[in-house]
Formats: C-alpha cells, sequence, structure tokens
C-alpha cells in the first residue's frame, strides 16, 4: 500500500473519477500555485466507487477556484483542512460561468481569431449541465465537451 | 458616452420596449420631417468585414434620414482587418471617429468583443449564423403592421430552416408572445435544428408541427415567411431535384392561402417565390425593406437616447 501522508492546510478532492485528476490538476491551474504541494493518487481502490483519483494540495485556505470543479465533476468530494482536521466538507454546484477552462470548438466563432480574449462559457441549462459560449452561443456539456 | 447601450440579440429588448421601438417607428413613418434633423451632427459607422448590400445601405438610409451622416467600409478586405487588426482595437479607433456603429462580421460573436471595448453604441448587423437582430425587429414590425398584433397567429416558416438565421431568430423573438402556433415546412435535411424545437418551442409549450409540403398546410396559415433553398445544402442532386418545387410559392400555391395570408422573405430571393406572386396584394417582402429603414431610424434614435418632441 502506497502511503500519503496529511497535510497541514489545504484540501483533498476525493472520489475523482479514476483518471480524470491530471486533467483536474491541469484546469485548476494546480502547476501555477506558488509555495504548493501537490500530490496525486490515481487509480485507489474505493468502496464506493470501485477505483478513484484522489488530489492533495497543500497550500493556503483560499488560494484555488473551487467553483471550476463543479463544472467538470460535482460529485467530487471538497475536504478542507486546518491545523490537519477536516473543517468543512464544501458542497460543489455548478459555476454560472466558467473562464478559460475549455476553447470555443466553433471555428466560425470571433474566440478562434481575435487575440487576448477570454474563453467564456456561461451556464444555460442547470438541469443537463449545459453552458454555452459567451460569444457565439456554442452548446457543451461537461463530461464530453462540445455537445 | 458612458455605459452606451448596444443591441447583440432580438432578445436584449423586453418586448415592452420592442413595443416602443415599433411605435417609435411608426411615428417615423407618418411624420418623417419630424425626425430629418434628429441625428444632425452625429455620425453612423458602418463597419462591414463582409459585403452586405442591402442591410448597410438600408443602414446608412436610416442614418441619412435623421440628417446625420455615415462612414465605414464595406468589406474587410478594405479595413485594417486586412492587416490583422483586432475587433478590439478597431472598435476603440472607431469609437474616437463616430457616435454609434454598426458591425457585421463573419465570426460569430464579433460584435459583442466589438461592445465590450466600444464607447459607442454597438448594433449588430449579422454575426455568421448567429443573430441578425435588426432583420427580426424589422420582420416584427411588418407583421405587427399587418395584422395589429404579435400574439394569435399561425405562422409557417418555408425552406431552409437548418441554416436560417432570420428564422431561428423570429422563432425565438414571437416565443415570448401568447397564441403563437408554429408550422415548418423543409425537407428532412434542412430541418430546425434540435435546439430552437427543445428549448424554445417545446420549452415554451408552442405548439407546433413539421411538414415537407407547402401545399399541405398553407390553408391554416396567418403569415407565409419564406427562405431560399440552397441546392449547395443538398447530399445529392436526385433529392434537390424531388424536393425543390415544394418550396417554390407561386400563384397556384397562393390560391390555396387564406385571403388575409401574408408572404414575408428576409431577402434576396431567388427562385423560391415566383415572380408572378410580386403582383398579390399578399405579398409584403419588399414593404419589409422599407419597415427596415424605419425601425433602423428607431433603433439609432434610441440607443443615441435622441428624443423627439
Amino acid at each position: 500500500m502506497l502511503n500519503i501522508s496529511g497535510i497541514h492546510e489545504g484540501y483533498v478532492l476525493d472520489h475523482i473519477k479514476a483518471g480524470k485528476s491530471l486533467q483536474i490538476y491541469h484546469d485548476m491551474h494546480l502547476d501555477e500555485l506558488p509555495e504548493s504541494t501537490v500530490a496525486i493518487i490515481m487509480n485507489a481502490v474505493s468502496s464506493k466507487m470501485g477505483r478513484k483519483d484522489i488530489i492533495k494540495v497543500e497550500c493556503p485556505l483560499g488560494s484555488i477556484d473551487l467553483d471550476i470543479l463543479g463544472y467538470i465533476d460535482h460529485n467530487i468530494t471538497v475536504n478542507v483542512i486546518k491545523d490537519d482536521k477536516i473543517v468543512e466538507k464544501h458542497a460543489l454546484t455548478l459555476p454560472k460561468e466558467i473562464k478559460n477552462v475549455i476553447r470555443c470548438k466553433n471555428p466560425r466563432c470571433i474566440t478562434s481569431i481575435e487575440q487576448g480574449l477570454d474563453q467564456i462559457f456561461v451556464l444555460s441549462d442547470p438541469v443537463n449541465e449545459v453552458y454555452r459560449c459567451k460569444y457565439c452561443e456554442t452548446a457543451y456539456t461537461g463530461n464530453d465537451g462540445q455537445k | 458616452m458612458e455605459n452606451p447601450r448596444h443591441l447583440m440579440s432580438p432578445l436584449d429588448f423586453s418586448v415592452e420596449e420592442i413595443d416602443a421601438l415599433m411605435a417609435l417607428a411608426s411615428d417615423i413613418e407618418a411624420h418623417p420631417d419630424k425626425y430629418s434633423h434628429a441625428c444632425e451632427g452625429k455620425k453612423l459607422a458602418t463597419l462591414f468585414y463582409e459585403p452586405s448590400t442591402r442591410t448597410r445601405l438600408s443602414f446608412e438610409a436610416a442614418m441619412l434620414n435623421l440628417g446625420g451622416k455615415v462612414l465605414g467600409f464595406p468589406s474587410g478586405d478594405v479595413s485594417s482587418a486586412s492587416k490583422g487588426e483586432s475587433v478590439a482595437d478597431t472598435i476603440r479607433v472607431i469609437s474616437c471617429f463616430a457616435d454609434i456603429a454598426a458591425m457585421r462580421h463573419p465570426k460569430e460573436g464579433a460584435p459583442m468583443v466589438a461592445a465590450k471595448f466600444s464607447k459607442i453604441p454597438v448594433i449588430n448587423a449579422g454575426d455568421g449564423g448567429h443573430q441578425h437582430p435588426t432583420q427580426t425587429l424589422l420582420d416584427l414590425f411588418t407583421i405587427k403592421k399587418l395584422r395589429g398584433s404579435l400574439s394569435d397567429m399561425t405562422i409557417g416558416f418555408c425552406g431552409d430552416l437548418k441554416f436560417g438565421r432570420t428564422v431561428h431568430s423570429l422563432i425565438n423573438a414571437l416565443a415570448r408572445y401568447t397564441g403563437i402556433k408554429v408550422v415548418l415546412i423543409s425537407p428532412d435535411e434542412l430541418r430546425v435544428p434540435d435546439y430552437i424545437r427543445e428549448d424554445v418551442l417545446e420549452h415554451n409549450h408552442i405548439p407546433y408541427e413539421e411538414v415537407t409540403k407547402l401545399e399541405d398546410v398553407i390553408g391554416k396559415l396567418d403569415i407565409l415567411y419564406m427562405t431560399r433553398v440552397q441546392r449547395e445544402r443538398f447530399f445529392n442532386e436526385e433529392d434537390y431535384l424531388r424536393m425543390k418545387d415544394f418550396y417554390i410559392l407561386d400563384n397556384a400555391k397562393m390560391a390555396l392561402a387564406k385571403p388575409d395570408m401574408y408572404v414575408l422573405h428576409p431577402l434576396p430571393r431567388v427562385n423560391e417565390i415566383s415572380v408572378e406572386v410580386d403582383s398579390d396584394p399578399r405579398a409584403k417582402y419588399f414593404e419589409q425593406v422599407q419597415n427596415g429603414v424605419y425601425i433602423r431610424m428607431a433603433l439609432i434614435l434610441t440607443l443615441l437616447n435622441i428624443h423627439v418632441s
């Protein structure tokens, strides 16, 4: 059994669908966090899911954007750690807007040519988890990319 | 201008605001002299990154009728876009030259980028296959003038319902009125996209039916909105030849229609409406063009916050 020690302050992202952790690492820009330590545990045994991924982030609280996790997979459990203890289980909801996480795949969209333009998607259908590009309104779903 | 108001989609205006806009357009039509100096000293920039004779000239005529001046470019080839200038930079520059801008761009969402960086009102004059709000406003204005109301009618959309942005936009706009029934007349290849059927029609509980032959339903329509069926949209020539006559409106089909069913078309018309129909008093597509000037005049006045007493 591989052991990763606990963290003093930060977040434990649990119940990540097996294989998704690297995508989350990049989408949350965890590689850009200053003076933080990130542990990625892949394909761990889970009684609930069979196999799962876990990400542990040692960082000051409030320094990562948790909203984006709601877009990627709102079934992820977010444990907030302070002084070596879980102080909160953060409930994930779908963010109303996501910025620079996915790119619009519509070749006719202005985002395909305009320099320096943020890729912004707005939640249009919370039930079916559909986001639309702010500019061309092309629909995307959280897990499948382009609808 | 601080916090200028823009027009990106017909839904940017509430039903009440559209009513006010149409009332203003009607007053302009009835009393053109009253408005002939309303925009004196104001300039409209027409930023057309792709050619569009009718829409550009309609905007320019609207501003000239209001006593204003126009400047701009008729295609992307003759603008700084050909040198690689961004939309954001272009509108920052144009904001220094003009008081209001109308932009057509082949990329969807380009006018929204312009609006984000603009100090002056920006009107979307068509962005790719996405939106063309002033066409929708003039369609609504025309229907209101013909029928006295935008509620309680059966409207048929015929032809290319898949790629026709004017159809999608008008269905979206009409979904806010009561008593609307929609008949969608198209070949299978050119049916409306799922999101129009599910997110607009079904979501708003608007009764609709889909058919392939115009003759079967023309008798129940109050408005027939024709669009062009293009040969290149079909996968094979055989299908096109088999279907194309279903979508050509002629006097024989008009004979099946109600005496007060009106025919609209966003134009340009190619052969989907036979020229013999032009003399039918129910053919209103050229009146639409005239109404487009009035509604654009009303829009310019509204966005510039100019009130004529």
